[in-house]
This record gives C-alpha cells, sequence and structure tokens, in this order.
C-alpha cells in the first residue's frame, strides 16, 4: 500500500499541476474542441480561434529550429521576420496596424512543429510564417487547414508543403528547382555529360534530384552516375566522385546543403578531377565554411534566389540591418522570411485586413490577395503567386569568381 | 487479490485522467497546445508500457522497441493510405490497429528467434542493431500503388514505373505523407487500456509467473520444466506487439512521418527506456505515469525558450536520484514512517 500512496500522490500532483497549467494556458483560448479530433469539428475550433485575436495588432507567428542541428535555419528565419516587423511597425504599420511577432522553436520534429504551432494558436496568431523545414510545414499545413488559418512558408520546399488551398510559399519548390537546373543546363551548353551526388535521406535533395533527372532526360543530357550517400555517411564522397570521373562527367550536380559540397571539392580536388560543379540554393553558404579554400570553390555555379553581396538597395539594407543586429551574414532563409513578412503586408493591404477579423475570415481574403500582389523582394524581383501556392519568380544562376558570387549570366 | 486490487487501481487512474481531460476540455480550459500533445503523449506511455514488459517482466534489456514502433507505424499507414478512399475512418483505423499490431508481432516474433539465444548486454545490443536495420531498410524502400498493384523498388521513385494515377506510399528516406488523422485522444486511451489489459492480465497469469521465474533465475526455472524459450518469445512478441500499437497512434496522428532517428532511432528507444526506469522497472503503473509526465514537461517548460531542454535534463536527474539512490529511499522511508506515526497517533 505504501507503494501506492506514493505513486497517486506523485499522480495526483502532477494532474493537479497540469490543470494549473492548463488553467494558466487557457486565458488568451476558447477552443472548445480537440485538434486531435476529426477534422469535423474543423469549424468549431475557427470560431473559437477568433476570439482570441486582441483586435488593436496583428500576430504573426514563426516557427522553425531554433535549437540543434538546423538551429541555423529557424534563427534565420525568426531573424528575418524581426527585422521585417520592426521595419514594418516603425514606418506605420500593416495597414495602419502594428504587428507582434513570436518565434517557437520545434528542434526540426514534426510533432514537435505541431505543439509550436497549437501554442502560437493559443497566443493569438493570425498569420504563420513557418514552418521553416519542408516536413515540419507538411505536417503543420494538416492542422492550418483544419483551422482554416493563413500559413505562408519560407522555405518549406517539398511538393506536398502546398497541397492545401490555405498554404503558400516563398522559395522554389523542390520540383521547381530540380526542373529549372536541368533546362539552365542544357540551355547554356554547360554540358552533356552529367554526374549527380545526392542525399538520399534529405528530402529536399531527392525532390531535387528526381526532378532533375526526369527533366535531364526531356532536354537530351546524358547522366552518367547518380550516386547517393545518407546523413549516417557523409564525410567520404572518393567513390562517388570516382564513378562521375570514371563516366567522363563533365559536370558534377550537387542538389545538397554546402557542408558536404564543401567536403566533395576538397575530395575532387586531391583526385585531380575538375569538372563544373553546379548547385542549387543549398550550395548558398559555401564561401563560409571554416577551413574551406575559397579557391576550389572558382567557376561552381548555383542557382539561389538569394545572395547576400547583391548590389542592390533592398539587399544591401537588409544585409546591413542583420548584421547591425545579429553580427551575422544572412542566408536565403533568411531572405524567405523577410520576404513572407513583406507578402503578408502586401495582401493585408490589398484585401484591407483588419485585426478584429477572425483568423478564417483572414485566411480567405488572404487566399484571395496572395494571388493579386506583385512583391519586389530580396529573393526575386515581381514576385506573384497562383493559387495553388506556387510563388513564380526567376531562378537566378550565380557563379562564383574570385571568392564572391557574380550573376552567370 | 491483493494484485487484482492493485491493477483495477491502474485502469481507474487512467479513466480518471482521461475524464479530467475529457471535461477540461468540454469547458474549453485546455489550451489547443496541450491538446495537441494529449495523443502522443499517450502513445509514448503505451511504448513505455510494452517495454517495461520487455525489461521489468522478462528482464531482457531491449533497446530496439523504437524500431517495433516504426514498424507498427508504417504497416498501419500503408494499409490506411491504400484504403483512405474506400473505407469509413472508424473501420479503417480499427482494420489498420489490427494490421498494425499483427504485423509487428510478426516482425517481433521472427526477431526474437535469434535475439532470445542471447542474455544480457549482449541481447540489448542486438536488438539496438536491429532497430537501426528496421529504421535503414524502410529508409531505403520505395512503395507505390497503382491499378496493376504493388510496386517495390530499392532505387528510387522513377524505376517503379508507377501509373499516372498511381500513388506514392513510401517515397524512401522522406517517408510517408498523407496519412489520414483517425487517432483522437479517446481512441488512444482505449488502445492504453487494452495494452494495460494485456500486460497486466499477463503478468498475473500463470505464464507471466513462469515468465518472471526466467527473470529472477533462469537456471532454476529451467530445473523445474519452464520452457525458457518458449516463455521469452512470448513475452517479446507480446511486447512488441504493444509497441505496434503506439506506432499505429503515431503515424495517424501526423500527416507526415520520416523513419530517421529522431522519430525511430535508438534514442527515442533510449527515451522510452528513461520512462520506464524512472517510472520504475517492473512497475506497470510507474511507467504509464513517468511516460505523461514526461513527456508533458519539455513542452510545458517551452516558456523558459532556452534553458527548457537544460531544465528537463536536470529533472530527471533530480527524479532519479530522489526516486532511486539508496540514502534517498531510506530518507524517504523514515518521513514516511513518521508521517504514519503521527497518522496512527491522531
Amino acid at each position: 500500500m505504501k507503494k501506492f500512496k506514493r505513486v497517486m500522490g506523485a499522480a495526483m500532483a502532477s494532474m493537479m499541476a497540469a490543470t494549473l497549467m492548463a488553467g494558466c494556458a487557457s486565458g488568451s483560448s476558447s477552443t472548445s474542441s480537440s485538434t486531435a479530433a476529426s477534422s469535423s469539428d474543423a469549424t468549431a475550433s475557427t470560431e473559437s480561434g477568433s476570439s482570441s485575436a486582441s483586435g488593436s495588432t496583428f500576430k504573426i507567428g514563426t516557427i522553425g529550429p531554433l535549437t540543434g542541428s538546423a538551429a541555423a535555419y529557424g534563427q534565420a528565419v525568426a531573424n528575418a521576420a524581426q527585422i521585417a516587423v520592426d521595419e514594418i511597425n516603425k514606418n506605420g504599420g500593416m495597414n495602419g496596424y502594428q504587428v507582434e511577432l513570436k518565434n517557437e522553436d520545434d528542434e526540426l520534429d514534426s510533432q514537435k512543429s505541431v505543439n509550436a504551432y497549437n501554442t502560437l494558436k493559443d497566443w493569438g496568431m493570425q498569420f504563420l510564417d513557418g514552418s521553416t523545414t519542408s516536413a515540419c510545414s507538411i505536417a503543420v499545413s494538416e492542422y492550418t487547414k483544419q483551422d482554416n488559418m493563413f500559413q505562408l512558408t519560407p522555405s518549406g520546399s517539398a511538393a506536398d508543403c502546398t497541397k492545401y488551398d490555405n498554404v503558400f510559399r516563398v522559395c522554389f519548390s523542390d520540383p521547381a528547382q530540380g526542373t529549372a537546373a536541368a533546362k539552365y543546363i542544357s540551355e547554356h551548353k554547360l554540358a552533356t555529360k552529367i554526374g549527380i551526388i545526392y542525399d538520399s535521406s534529405d528530402v529536399y535533395s531527392s525532390g531535387i534530384y528526381q526532378n532533375f533527372v526526369t527533366e535531364a532526360g526531356n532536354d537530351g543530357l546524358t547522366i552518367v552516375s547518380q550516386e547517393a550517400f545518407t546523413a549516417d555517411n557523409k564525410t567520404d564522397f572518393s567513390v562517388q566522385l570516382q564513378k562521375a570521373k570514371d563516366g567522363g562527367a563533365d559536370l558534377v550536380f550537387l542538389p545538397i546543403y554546402y557542408t558536404e559540397a564543401s567536403l566533395i571539392l576538397q575530395q575532387a580536388n586531391q583526385m585531380g578531377y575538375k569538372p563544373t560543379f553546379f548547385g542549387c540554393d543549398g550550395l548558398d553558404g559555401i564561401l563560409t565554411v571554416d577551413n574551406f579554400d575559397k579557391s576550389l570553390a572558382e567557376g561552381t555555379m548555383l542557382l539561389t534566389p538569394f545572395a547576400a553581396d547583391a548590389k542592390d538597395d533592398l539587399t544591401q539594407n537588409f544585409v546591413k540591418s542583420y548584421k547591425d543586429k545579429y553580427n551575422d551574414t544572412p542566408n536565403q532563409f533568411a531572405a524567405d522570411s523577410y520576404d513572407a513578412i513583406y507578402a503578408i503586408k502586401a495582401a493585408v493591404e490589398k484585401e484591407n485586413i483588419t485585426p478584429d477579423m477572425s483568423v478564417s475570415d483572414i485566411c480567405d481574403k488572404m487566399e484571395k490577395g496572395m494571388t493579386e500582389i506583385t512583391l519586389d523582394g530580396l529573393t526575386s524581383q515581381d514576385m506573384t503567386w497562383e493559387a495553388s501556392g506556387e510563388p513564380n519568380k526567376e531562378p537566378k544562376a550565380v557563379v562564383i569568381k574570385d571568392g564572391a558570387y557574380v550573376s552567370a549570366e | 487479490m491483493k494484485t487484482k486490487k492493485q491493477d483495477y487501481i491502474t485502469y481507474a487512474v487512467v479513466i480518471a485522467a482521461w475524464a479530467v481531460i475529457e471535461i477540461l476540455m468540454k469547458m474549453g480550459l485546455l489550451s489547443s497546445h496541450l491538446q495537441g500533445l494529449l495523443v502522443p503523449m499517450v502513445y509514448y506511455a503505451i511504448a513505455a508500457v510494452a517495454l517495461n514488459l520487455c525489461v521489468g517482466i522478462l528482464g531482457e534489456l531491449s533497446l530496439g522497441h523504437a524500431g517495433f514502433m516504426c514498424i507498427g507505424a508504417f504497416s498501419s499507414a500503408i494499409f490506411s493510405l491504400m484504403t483512405e478512399d474506400v473505407l469509413p475512418g472508424g473501420l479503417r483505423f480499427f482494420l489498420a490497429f489490427l494490421i498494425g499490431t499483427a504485423v509487428t508481432a510478426l516482425f517481433g516474433f521472427l526477431i526474437g528467434i535469434p535475439v532470445l539465444r542471447l542474455n544480457g548486454d549482449y541481447l540489448a545490443i542486438v536488438t539496438l542493431a536491429f532497430g537501426e536495420i528496421i529504421k535503414n531498410i524502410l529508409n531505403a524502400v520505395y512503395l507505390g500503388v497503382d491499378e496493376k498493384g504493388l510496386h517495390i523498388s530499392l532505387q528510387n521513385q522513377m524505376a517503379l514505373g508507377l501509373s499516372p494515377n498511381g500513388k506514392m506510399l513510401i517515397s524512401g528516406a522522406m517517408g510517408m505523407t498523407g496519412m489520414p488523422h483517425d487517432s483522437n485522444f479517446t481512441l488512444s486511451v482505449v488502445i492504453l487500456l487494452v495494452a494495460l489489459f494485456i500486460t497486466l492480465n499477463l503478468i498475473r497469469s500463470k505464464h507471466g509467473r513462469a515468465i518472471m521465474s526466467i527473470r529472477d533465475n533462469r537456471i532454476a526455472a529451467q530445473s523445474i520444466g519452464v520452457n525458457v524459450v518458449r516463455y521469452k518469445m512470448m513475452a517479446f512478441t507480446i511486447s512488441a506487439a504493444l509497441a505496434g500499437m503506439a506506432g499505429v497512434l503515431f503515424s495517424h496522428n501526423i500527416a507526415t512521418m520520416q523513419a530517421t532517428s529522431q522519430y525511430f532511432g535508438y534514442n527515442v528507444s533510449i527515451l522510452i527506456l528513461v520512462y520506464v526506469v524512472l517510472g520504475g522497472i517492473g512497475n506497470i503503473r510507474g511507467s504509464v505515469i513517468a511516460a505523461a509526465v514526461l513527456y508533458m514537461l519539455p513542452e510545458l517548460l517551452r516558456g523558459l525558450n532556452k534553458y527548457r531542454m537544460l531544465i528537463y535534463s536536470i529533472v530527471l536527474i533530480v527524479v532519479m536520484i530522489v526516486n532511486w539512490a539508496p540514502a534517498a529511499i531510506e530518507k524517504r522511508e523514515k518521513i514516511m514512517a513518521k508521517l504514519r506515526g503521527k497518522k496512527e497517533e491522531a
């Protein structure tokens, strides 16, 4: 019995604690239906969600990995959103109303991303700038669809991210990047024999790879080797490089992130293999890798929507305020997030949305507004959006010359 | 009779917790953040019960239970995706649940054949390896379905040759997406009760006593005619099947999953082991409570931002010391005795 008392005591205490917590957290929310319940409850929860809006300010939330291995991405999104919001508030707000921003951590875990979304919903969020990564964004979109909450993912690039009407994105989708890369290579006659090295355990990399291969077939490119690596095995690429070399590839396509790419460039150099390397936006950042000999990256090309050393005023101002505030050079994730906030602003002003509207009404108007705006952002001029949630923008190819990104055109 | 009473108390605790939470939800006192945590909390509790059966009752340390969760999650999700347009939600989930549990039990049995020839640390390492193998195989498989039937490939999506109206089920390392959201809190609690019912009744049965006798002294058990291999297999298979149930809930609570280490790797197995050890090895009710509290804790600490994982770790250490350090137990018993003494005086 003694043991029972102890356990019972612990149970009661924890239940009480949970109740207390629930009591505290419920202050801003009157949601009456379970998010875990079936989607038939969706209308009920959206209606009650509206009452949590405070009425005088817009509330925007971001979700991303603020801790852990991908923390750089989530922090970039949160930081850039903060800069955009600060600017907007200083210049009179969004449609005349001030904007509040709150960032939540998801540790790159889709379940935690949903938890973060629910936390933001309790806070009274009206627009979601997230999630930062693809898988998390897909998981969250199931819930934003139920609640009819407007979601604009800055960098969720997987095709499924925007399968619902209420979800838009700022970045290119993986399929679009793969197709664009293959088209670019064939149009500019960069090579005919191509080797590919990709990360099969990564959604981003595999998505680009698949569409690249499909499009390459249409464009008359020959793929002589396609070798994968996984997250657990990403330090030695000599086998993959050797296969590309044996196949006579004069261009190696690297739809991967820059850390692995820097190793590939080093190892190719040691082998005396000098093809053209071509990557996507994941290669952005290769010049910042510690102890990396920048001369190895000479001539490497990448498709990217954003280069921090671009000369236009918008980019330079953004990079300056980012450096002043966070002592760091912004990457493409930051640029996407910055554009996301301004896209929300543009659509809000277009549709004359006010903070006292319900979350669901805002979402309906935003779905319409997003397709009508044209945004000159960091990641592209004249961006427009399809009703499907996909952005229309031109991929920019840059080439690394003398240790800096230069436009390849 | 006393053990039976203990069992009823366990059920009562679960049902009472469910009732309290349901009432709070109906009254609108539960934030949506907390509501979103309920199903994961329950499936980790089920996984902890499953592992406790293996660690506490059978006495063999398994570090591969996340792998079993993974099998349950994927097999049931494949079924649900294939029948999404054919079957109504409730029936579909019920069948998916049965399939996920059965498939995991089968794998538990198959893996048990080589694994249970080992004892102690060796067994733990081998289960760890099996858990990783399961994860890695699922990471390499591409599975699609169209009107001609299932297509499978280990190369890539293009090699499947799916017809245009075909559907991808598993896209290699990118996992599965688009599972119907069939689970909810009440259903998960029902499944937890089923898992508890199976475990507690097994423990109290003739078979349960045989299993525990193997744990306490294998040679003695063998000498009185207990079929060691058979009972070990029984406990291990049931334990795997229960972990599979947790997996079914996992895949029907979230629209996208990958067989990556953050969901099904050995650190998740160890996380479940932490729940079991903190709740008390061999104490089924303790596992449920520990899993519930420890799953909620890092989420409830969200307000502390950057420090929350640090505080979570400190709480783990403190709970471990308070619960299991010999000196702490002694002190606690003294206090308990004093309290009891006072009560009797009064």
